[in-house]
């Protein structure tokens, strides 16, 4: 018994490993080819992140929450960097006109800060070490939160919230739908976050904003500029 | 004092970033002469977070204004009384700018590291909406300049990008 035991554990522990492996791919190649489907059946409404990069960025993506239907994505939180201290005052003034307009109600907007991957100059060597502390922290905020859906447009800002969100979405946790809108800025090559989530097919929808990018990049949509 | 001329105000930006090599350009004698002999008065500076403090001049002895500052909340106010802008390359600058159907001159830091700032700058000067400089060669762009062969910018629209994410969904257009 105990030299069969001896025998047979470790086939046990690869079997196990390789049943656990095969489960893992399974899923992971359903969420890959679930990912940038269509809903079916459309949801009342769906609770949205809006990731803000900063700077020409923010104004971009604000451009875009500006048209969107305030009663189906909803409610939104707005997320920026922790050293980002202009964005979440001009979501709030965006809110704030929406309320006005009696387009918004005051619990239908949150704003929030998360530390950044990497600032301006840092080194790629010690934006390692800020990197996971920001993936914790996106994790975190994809917890608390569970968007539905993740709607951003670099810079790094967005990867571990996407990362995160990612995550969920293969462990069955939460389904987000991500769309990332390439800045006007970039005309000829992709943003290092727009390289980094399109090569992962971590998005849903993956939109540019130059003819030339799209025609680069097949996957990628272009429905001409936003700003 | 050259009465014959009407104020006409260059308005010089670098937003929230350090840009000593504009700054420099711009307060240099050439820079200067061409603004001055191109019909420009005043030259206003937003220096940012720049090192390099450019010289006051008052223009009473019927030469080019000029002043500066380093951050403002009314830079909007800026652009809309200029008649000509000089700006960095970021892209809030360049289409806040082109939104208000000014002549502008974007000047692409060349000590950045990822220098993509180019790409947008050189792609809207290709297409007219703008001249594109470098800090050494910016006083050469102004003498060549011809305002009347710049084309307005027509502008974006978000909308499309809205439309879909609604579809997306299975929402409706609206």
């Amino acid at each position: 018994m105990e030299e069969y035991l001896e025998a047979g554990f470790p086939k046990l522990v690869l079997l196990f490993v390789a049943i656990i492996i095969s489960l893992i791919a399974i899923r992971l190649t359903y969420v890959f080819l679930r990912s940038g489907k269509p809903f079916v059946v459309p949801p009342e409404r769906v609770s949205t992140m809006i990731v803000l990069g900063s700077g020409g960025h923010t104004a971009e993506m604000l451009s875009i929450v500006n048209v969107l239907n305030k009663e189906r994505f909803s409610p939104r939180f707005y997320v920026s960097a922790a050293t980002d201290n202009m964005s979440l005052q001009k979501a709030q003034v965006l809110e704030q006109s929406l309320l006005h307009q009696g387009k918004g109600n005051a619990e239908a907007a949150q704003f929030m800060q998360i530390y950044r991957s990497r600032e301006v100059g840092q080194s790629y060597i010690t934006s390692v070490g800020t990197s996971l502390i920001a993936i914790a922290h996106a994790i975190w905020f994809i917890l608390k939160i569970r968007p539905q859906v993740i709607i951003c447009n670099g810079p790094g800002t967005c990867i571990p919230l996407c990362v995160a969100a990612f995550m969920f979405k293969a462990a069955g946790l939460r389904w987000s739908s991500i769309f990332y809108i390439e800045s006007i800025a970039r005309v000829r090559k992709l943003s290092l976050s727009g390289l980094l989530l399109y090569k992962l097919h971590l998005t849903d929808q993956f939109v540019v904003q130059w003819p030339q990018l799209q025609s680069k990049y097949p996957r990628s949509q272009y429905v001409g500029r936003i700003m | 004092m050259d009465s014959g001329k009407s104020k006409k105000m260059v308005f010089v930006t670098v937003g929230t970033t350090c840009f000593d090599a504009l700054v420099k350009a711009v307060d240099s004698p050439h820079v200067r002469h061409e603004l001055w002999s191109k019909g420009y008065t005043h030259l206003v500076i937003q220096m940012g977070r720049g090192s390099h403090f450019p010289s006051k001049f008052s223009g009473e002895d019927g030469s080019l204004a000029v002043d500066y500052f380093t951050f403002s909340p009314s830079i909007a106010d800026y652009l809309k009384s200029a008649s000509l802008i000089i700006s960095h390359a970021g892209s809030g600058s360049i289409f806040e700018t082109l939104r208000l159907g000014k002549p502008l001159i974007v000047v692409v830091n060349e000590d950045l590291m990822d220098n993509h700032q180019r790409e947008l700058a050189e792609e809207l000067a290709d297409k007219k909406h703008l001249f594109c400089a470098s800090p050494q060669t910016l006083h050469q762009i102004i003498n060549g300049m011809d305002l009347d062969s710049l084309v307005p910018y027509p502008p974006g629209d978000s909308v499309p990008v809205a439309k879909l994410i609604n579809r997306f969904f299975g929402f409706p257009d609206n």
